[in-house]
């Protein structure tokens, strides 16, 4: 018990726990200047990352669209975005028809457990989306400045 | 049955079952040491095997460039005694800590005693980027090699004092390293596998530092989760400790330059 | 001010013409976020790789935009398709100055 709590001290050190919560709005906030007055389609977009995350400050994150990928029909920008990390938008990717495929493997953080979205923006304008949740703890024996 | 064919086929039946299954069974025992890289999930031991996936290969290259940097009023390098490639410094970080010169040395203290004696160099301090790097590139070349370090009647005395502090309970916590890595190995705390605490790999990149970093570094985290006074960077309790975990993990393959969350 | 660092690609050497190959790239980088505090409570200036592109014989084929959410040392593994043999460059822009390149010869057949 003593330990959990030293690792809510290292990570209040990052960021004040308080503003966990206020982040989900702002996400969604991001996402809306993304898309505008446009719809979403909850498909063909895959977003994995593990359920279960040991340290938040290193997490593989797979990205893959379903997409042809030719001339006319392609994935042009794919835009990550954090429901608690203190910045929602965590990275947007650009591809092109050269790309062969709308997939990308990266590491991201985690400040905290959450919903991660993905939201494919399509060359036609359409848009994309996917999400995954996944519950991040904190490794033990964390260090005390 | 009755009683006589009970006591003469069914209990000494019954006894050499139960006698298997104990600890003082007729083979030999067991060994149940385990590294931590079979306690972290698949993409962390990915990020361990694949070269190019893992971020410690960078301090590798630090480490090679330095190597072959001539410093000091010597302006030597250490290629210079040891070649070029470091491929003569396979087999010696398995060897540390060892006593050199009747002082308790670690690798980070070699490294530092070779740069002021030989090269008339300043020391390098713990966890600099420098000796991370050069520290990285010395224990990788023994990858794979198993860990060396044997009780000597040199080293004896130390190794005891080492024992010692893994055992005695510390700070406000008032907990032994003994009582989670050794009894509880294999449990949960706060979530997180307890590890056996064996130092396989080090320097590792903790994901948690989100850096390099050496084992020195990983035991003040240790005693600073117990609230204990930290043992300082580069002193003999240290070096004692590190003595006795190395002496504990004896056999085991190093991982150098391991991931660890 | 320029900064840089080590960088490393892994991609194949050869292609078949038309395949899709995939590209590794890593940048050695603290990735600082700009959110951390030293001990006396300053903060800790954002410094991060913010832009990564490849580009493929001149023609960029990927782009990326890192922010603060992107892990220390940066690794972004993406594919690409085999047209033509010839000179992959890839670039990394960040705050600071900072600017690391790095390249490959790929062969087309």
């Amino acid at each position: 018990m003593y330990l959990s709590a030293l690792g809510l001290l290292g990570l209040s050190s990052w960021m004040a726990p308080s503003l966990t919560m206020a982040k989900q709005p702002e996400a969604m906030e991001a996402i809306a200047k993304i898309v505008g007055s446009n719809t979403i389609r909850d498909s063909r977009v895959n977003l994995v990352i593990p359920p279960l995350v040991e340290s938040g400050n290193l997490v593989v994150l797979k990205l893959s669209i379903e997409s042809p990928m030719t001339a006319n029909d392609y994935v042009k920008a794919v835009h990550v975005i954090s429901e608690a990390n203190p910045s929602p938008n965590m990275f947007t990717a650009y591809f092109t028809p050269r790309s062969g495929r709308a997939e990308l493997t990266t590491r991201v953080r985690l400040a905290d457990s959450q919903r991660v979205w993905a939201i494919a923006q399509m060359s036609d304008g359409s848009f994309y989306r996917g999400y995954a949740d996944t519950l991040v703890t904190l490794s033990a024996c964390t260090e005390m400045i | 049955m009755n009683l006589f064919v009970f006591c003469l086929r069914v209990l000494p039946l019954l006894a050499i079952l139960i006698g298997l299954n104990s600890s003082q069974a007729l083979e030999a025992p067991k060994d149940t040491r385990q590294s931590s890289y079979y306690l972290m999930t698949p993409e962390n031991r990915a990020m361990q095997d694949d070269s190019n996936l893992n971020p410690a290969l960078f301090w590798v290259m630090d480490g090679h460039s330095l190597w072959r940097e001539k410093i000091g009023n010597k302006n030597v390098s250490c290629a210079f005694c040891h070649g070029d490639s470091g491929q003569k410094m396979v087999g010696v970080a398995t060897q540390f800590p060892k006593m050199q010169k009747g002082k308790l040395q670690t690798l980070e203290g070699q490294i530092n005693q070779c740069r002021t004696s030989k090269q008339e160099a300043s020391i390098l301090a713990y966890e600099s980027k420098e000796l991370l790097a050069l520290t990285t590139f010395v224990a990788s070349q023994s990858k794979g090699l198993p860990i060396a370090v044997q009780e000597t009647p040199q080293n004896k005395k130390n190794l005891q004092q080492g024992r010692q502090f893994f055992n005695e309970r510390m700070g406000q916590l008032n907990l032994s390293c003994a009582q989670c890595h050794q009894d509880r190995a294999g449990l949960k705390l706060g979530g997180s596998l307890i590890p056996q605490g064996h130092p396989t790999a080090y320097p590792i990149y903790r994901i948690e530092w989100q850096t390099m970093g050496s084992l020195q570094r990983r035991l003040r985290n240790c005693m600073s989760g117990v609230r204990a006074q930290q043992f300082e960077y580069g002193s003999q309790e240290m070096a004692q400790l590190e003595l006795f975990l190395m002496w504990r993990a004896r056999g085991m393959p190093l991982e150098t330059p391991g991931v660890r969350p | 001010m320029s900064k840089t660092s080590r960088t490393g690609i892994t991609m194949p050497a050869q292609a078949k013409k038309g395949a899709i190959i995939e590209i590794r790239a890593i940048a050695q980088h603290d990735m600082e976020t700009g959110y951390r505090y030293t001990e006396d409570g300053k903060r800790i200036p954002r410094d991060i790789i913010q832009l990564f592109t490849c580009q493929y014989n001149g023609e960029e084929v990927f782009r990326a935009d890192f922010n603060p959410g992107i892990g220390a040392n940066p690794l972004i593994i993406f594919t690409t398709v085999a047209v033509a043999s010839g000179t992959l460059v890839f670039k990394w822009v960040g705050d600071g100055g900072y600017e690391a390149v790095n390249q490959a010869q790929i062969t087309v057949s």
